[in-house]
């Protein structure tokens, strides 16, 4: 066994996985990665399954350190400046850590949440499943709360296998797609409008449980009270006040405010990764449109391992740029996805 | 119970997942047909379903679109939910141990200033009532009773605490709860117990379920003391009995 160090990390970072599924009828919070194509290509750059459990780090830096052996990783996700022992590291791709050796990781570059997935996953002692850490309810393990620094994971020894980067698809652009209701029926026909015309941003008060939406203040029909039922990831609900919530991984199981929209599966992430103060919009779209979207997100969760190639290519490229002097001051040479311009396999 | 029963509503929730709105409002009748449809499909799941989340008035039912679609999963969901209503099977009731007023029910007071009688009598139709376990939500654990005195049905606070302590025995408007774990709430806390609804290192984890019939008898503040270090320990300290 090698062991993984926590040598320094930022808040809003934690062990998380595909979530906690089957007890919500408990009250029992699913939790899990904020950005599940971003966990899925991580674990598969290092043989993983998709949701197994790696690392969830929030928009601030952090570094860490392999003892007692190799350790291989992989990072995706919100881009950021990597490197290992000065050499820089692309997102998207596998580097193995030598005895001794540190990946720093610096801010989220757009985005918010990176995930570093660990060669034989992070082991702990599941609960229902799964090993995210859900701090309310003193869920997850190794450690059940936010990770700090000197918190270590004991892991398997690299095993040694070539470096590999994936080939993600272009990211979409455009409006967060919404599927209206459960509750759309609780908002008239102009507030529904004013939801779905509006420009949007993200609260800096957001977290992991949910994502507060500033804009204009959505008015409900028969006020703001309704019976307590059961939320998804996703569901946009709409107290009092008209400031719409977004709920995201770490939500209660039911609400009592009715829920005008939900967010598509497919576009759950790209909310995750949308940063605070960044300007949006929503666009309704309907359930049969939604329920394809889903199901080519799947499709795209479950062929990743067609989109691995051998990593080296990256860094000739970056040789080639950095050789022609086009790239020399430019700081996100770091990041090989950007410089890289793939065909869509 | 009538043979045709009217057909529930079905909201999307999203491309996952369907809810099944029996009622608009709080009802018992209407928690009934939730909990008949969410025992039919324990009893022959239909293909694609991951879960489901019975509600007071409604049921989420969480699904796989990759394996069924809307519209297929939403007319089964209509037949099931047209059959009628099976025999009330007998429902456990649960005896809860509560330690009322002082620093363990800080509005019990103010509860009974507000409705112009005495903090005994407060206790008195609290834990005399008969409650039905609606639902099971917002965090672990927490039970939502219906059953709750029509003479207790009162407001929650203008501004809710940010803290509240595990246990927390709360009335909330028509509602009563039973809660586990250290939450925010508006609701006004009559006492704590100590039986833990989620205990992760006890078998069963979860010790409430939808249906069940529930009543509360005092303690005294010594007593919860000694209840509260056995429940830690993984004992019940509920009574349970046939309803």
């Amino acid at each position: 066994m090698s062991r993984l160090i926590v040598a320094s990390i930022g808040p809003a970072s934690s062990v998380q996985d595909g979530g906690r599924l089957g007890a919500q009828r408990y009250g029992l919070t699913v939790s899990g990665a904020m950005d599940r194509l971003a966990l899925s290509a991580a674990n598969t750059l290092v043989g993983n399954e998709p949701f197994a459990a790696a690392v969830e780090i929030g928009p601030f830096g952090a570094t860490f350190t392999a003892r007692d052996g190799a350790v291989r990783i992989a990072i995706s996700g919100a881009p950021r400046n990597a490197d290992v022992a000065g050499k820089p590291v692309a997102m998207d791709s596998s580097v193995t850590l030598k005895d001794g050796e540190t990946l720093t990781l610096g801010f989220a570059r757009g985005g918010a949440f990176s995930y570093l997935a660990i060669e034989g996953a992070i082991k702990g002692e599941e609960v229902f499943g799964s090993l995210a850490v859900n701090a309310r309810a003193g869920l997850g393990s190794p450690y059940p709360r936010p990770l700090q620094a000197g918190d270590e994971f004991a892991v398997d020894a690299a095993s040694g296998a070539p470096e590999l980067r994936i080939e993600l698809p272009k990211p979409v652009s455009g409006p967060i797609r919404v599927v209206l209701g459960p509750q759309d029926d609780e908002f008239d026909d102009a507030n529904k409008a004013l939801f779905l015309e509006s420009e949007w941003k993200i609260s800096a008060t957001s977290d992991r449980m949910g994502y507060r939406l500033e804009g204009p203040a959505i008015k409900h029909l028969h006020g703001h009270n309704i019976v307590s039922d059961g939320t998804v990831n996703g569901s946009i609900q709409v107290p009092g006040n008209g400031a719409p919530i977004a709920l995201m991984m770490d939500r209660g199981t039911s609400g009592g405010y009715p829920k005008i929209a939900t967010v598509i599966t497919a576009d759950v992430g790209r909310l995750a990764q949308t940063s605070a103060g960044t300007a949006f919009r929503f666009k309704a779209v309907g359930i049969a449109e939604a329920q394809d979207e889903a199901r080519k997100f799947q499709q795209l969760i479950r062929t990743l391992p067609d989109r691995l190639r051998a990593s080296d290519t990256v860094e000739l490229n970056i040789e080639a740029l950095s050789d022609a002097n086009v790239a020399g001051y430019a700081v996100s040479a770091m990041d090989a996805g950007t410089w890289q311009v793939t065909a869509e396999p | 119970m009538a043979a045709t029963l009217p057909p529930p509503r079905l909201l999307p929730s999203g491309d996952s997942a369907v809810t099944v709105e029996f009622s608009r409002t709080i009802d018992d009748a209407a928690n009934e047909r939730v909990l008949a449809l969410d025992k039919a499909l324990l009893a022959a799941p239909i293909e694609g379903i991951s879960e489901t989340i019975p509600t007071y008035r409604s049921l989420l039912v969480h699904y796989d679109p990759g394996k069924i679609g809307f519209d297929a999963l939403g007319e089964k969901l209509l037949a099931l939910a047209s059959q009628p209503l099976p025999p009330t099977t007998t429902a456990r009731r649960w005896r809860i141990p509560v330690a009322y007023g002082g620093e363990h029910g800080i509005d019990l007071e103010d509860v009974a200033k507000a409705l112009n009688t005495t903090p005994d009598d407060i206790v008195a139709r609290h834990a005399g009532g008969d409650y039905r376990v609606a639902m099971i939500g917002f965090t672990p654990g927490w039970s939502y009773l219906s059953g709750l005195d029509k003479s207790l049905h009162m407001s929650r606070r203008e501004s809710p605490r940010l803290f509240t302590p595990a246990g927390t025995i709360s009335i909330g408007g028509i509602q009563a709860g039973i809660q586990c774990l250290a939450a925010p709430s508006g609701w006004q806390l009559l006492g704590r117990t100590p039986v833990r609804t989620y205990h992760l290192h006890r078998n069963p984890t979860f010790l409430t379920e939808p249906g069940d019939r529930v009543t509360f008898f005092a303690i005294d503040h010594k007593t919860f003391e000694e209840l509260n270090r056995a429940a830690e320990a993984g004992e019940i300290v509920a009574e349970q009995v046939d309803a």
